[in-house]
């Protein structure tokens, strides 16, 4: 089922003619609504009327994740008060976190967008949907939710963890697509099979699946294990959250909806846009939101766009799944974590420039592992073993309570990092996607 | 009165030890005593050496991180109660002890057992006040 044919299976032209109405709209509107766009607008020698064609586009500035940290929390919102209805906010791990705010027509964007998403898995009215992604101020769940509402189905608002519940549930309340991140599903694989549940005697069919990088062989295990077929979703709380793209069963690809936000791939030094095909750094830009409308974001995120005639019979311009990003954010288990964060914290703890190295695996059950060696330099040993166990928990400690992740600490010895020319390398990724 | 102890941090991997007594022996270090503390990822190896300075300079040389740390070596005497002596006298001048370990003297082949304590004045003066036998790191 295609959720909204106007847009999905729109004509190029009228696709065209539709955004390009929608950033006139939209720059009009930021240039006079947020000081932030029009000071840089300004810097940048760029008016409203200078916008004139879809191309025109690229003599915008682009936003990065700095700007949203520092006109935080409502700094980039261009309607009042009143009108925002519903806010989200991004894990926030460095202490300021990435804001989003939405108006009635945001939320309606997203219910329609995540309704898309949905359908695109070959979810109907008729579905019992389990959706395993957390609520809150994470985007994940709610987003969900209205896609759900949207489109008729049934929701089930279980939310993230209880892993033995989640299994009870999908069992007793029949579901039929399940919506979690892709290691979390695995993870549920795992243990239905220690509760002696047989996914092949379940309803499920379909997966929506995001949040976090996965490969084609992570899909294959999961449509395996879970017996269904698992869809890639990408999305993002700068832009909305998830419904910014998504996998049609062919999955080649993931269908942007273009109509609502705008992508361009540019090469990340440069800013240079790239023409289709070319691999680089994705730019969106929210052409119809009204809340936090957002110019030229850019994701950090390395893929290609594309169109093809897809056997959905969808019209709107595709990108390749993620090839990784072009700055250091590691997502573990769900939860974006930056080098630099880990680093400040041993700073913190050990009062001098710690040498250090994070690596992450992907274990047995599926789940992301973070270790964290830590060279043992003269100015933190001890003779005494407590105090090393000490400041060993103390820097677990910290890590959980500041950035939400368990990590395993490891005391090493003094040059046992590899520096090249001097510098370490600082994440070693062994996991497998 | 007091003996600097060298520390030297390892992680709990094969050979490890090996190259600490390797750059000892290279430099002509002479052993006096020594304990590992060990935990399940790393262990402490604490060493009473005849040259505490050569044999500090020589392991930071390969790469080794060590502390000093001031521990106090009291001869101990050879028959039951021996350590409980000592053991009554800290407690009565509420001495903490971080840990201890045992040795022999050099010359007569006296126990020694060495401590390091939370506060190591009051140690001195409890060896002073008790007229008991402090032994430097050259008597081990």
């Amino acid at each position: 089922m295609i959720w909204n044919p106007d847009a999905e299976k729109a004509d190029r032209k009228d696709m065209r003619q539709h955004q390009i109405q929608s950033l006139r709209n939209l720059v009009e509107m930021v240039y006079n609504q947020v000081p932030f766009y029009k000071k840089k607008f300004d810097d940048a020698g760029v008016k409203p009327e200078d916008i004139k064609t879809l191309e025109d586009i690229q003599k915008l500035p682009f936003t990065t994740k700095n700007d949203m940290r520092e006109t935080y929390p409502y700094g980039l919102v261009a309607s009042s008060q009143a009108e925002i209805v519903e806010v989200h906010a991004s894990s926030g791990t460095t202490g300021t976190p990435v804001v989003d705010a939405y108006t009635e027509k945001d939320i309606d964007i997203w219910s329609d967008a995540m309704a898309r998403t949905l359908a695109m898995a070959g979810a109907t009215p008729k579905d019992v949907i389990q959706n395993a992604y957390g609520y809150g101020l994470f985007t994940g769940g709610l987003g969900v939710h209205y896609g759900t509402r949207r489109l008729g189905a049934q929701i089930v608002p279980i939310s993230a963890g209880n892993t033995a519940k989640q299994i009870a549930v999908m069992k007793d309340f029949g579901t039929t697509i399940l919506t979690c991140t892709p290691s979390y599903s695995l993870f549920l694989a795992e243990a239905a099979k220690d509760m002696g549940v047989d996914f092949r005697d379940l309803p499920l069919k379909a997966g929506c699946f995001g949040a976090e990088p996965w490969s084609n062989n992570m899909r294959q295990e999961i449509e395996d294990k879970l017996n269904l077929s698992a869809h890639d979703i990408y999305g993002l709380t700068e832009i909305i959250g998830p419904g910014v793209a998504s996998e049609c069963d062919a999955k080649n690809g993931l269908h942007i909806n273009e109509d609502y936000f705008y992508p361009e791939i540019i090469n990340p030094d440069t800013g240079e846009v790239l023409p289709e095909g070319e691999k680089g750094e994705l730019v969106f830009t929210t052409l119809t939101r009204t809340g936090t409308p957002i110019i030229r974001y850019r994701t950090r995120d390395i893929t290609y766009l594309f169109r093809d005639k897809c056997s959905c019979g969808r019209t709107t311009i595709k990108m390749h799944r993620l090839y990784g990003r072009n700055d250091d954010m590691m997502i573990i288990r769900g939860v974006n974590v930056f080098p630099s964060q880990i680093e400040n914290i041993l700073v913190n703890i050990e009062g001098t420039e710690p040498h250090y190295q994070i690596i992450l695996t992907r274990g047995e059950k599926h789940l992301d592992e973070i270790e964290i060696q830590v060279e043992v330099e003269e100015s933190i040993f001890s003779d005494e073993t407590r105090v090393m166990e000490n400041l060993r928990n103390k820097i677990s400690e910290t890590i959980k309570s500041k950035l939400g992740i368990n990590g395993i600490i490891k005391l090493v010895e003094p040059r046992t990092i590899v520096r090249s020319e001097g510098k370490a390398k600082r994440v070693i990724d062994n996991r497998i996607l | 009165m007091t003996i600097n102890q060298i520390s030297v941090f390892l992680e709990n991997k094969s050979g490890r030890l090996a190259d600490v007594t390797k750059v000892l022996a290279d430099g002509e270090i002479n052993l006096r005593a020594m304990t590992i503390a060990d935990t399940a990822d790393f262990g402490i190896l604490r060493l009473v050496v005849n040259n505490p300075d050569k044999a500090a300079r020589i392991l930071e040389e390969n790469g080794f991180t060590i502390r000093i740390t001031k521990v106090l070596g009291i001869e101990i005497d050879d028959k039951p109660g021996g350590l409980h002596k000592i053991m009554e006298l800290f407690k009565e001048n509420g001495l903490n002890i971080e840990y201890l370990y045992a040795s022999l003297e050099n010359k007569n082949q006296k126990a020694v057992v060495i401590f390091k304590v939370e506060d190591v004045k009051l140690g001195i003066k409890i060896i002073e006040n008790n007229s008991l036998v402090a032994i430097s790191g050259n008597e081990l």
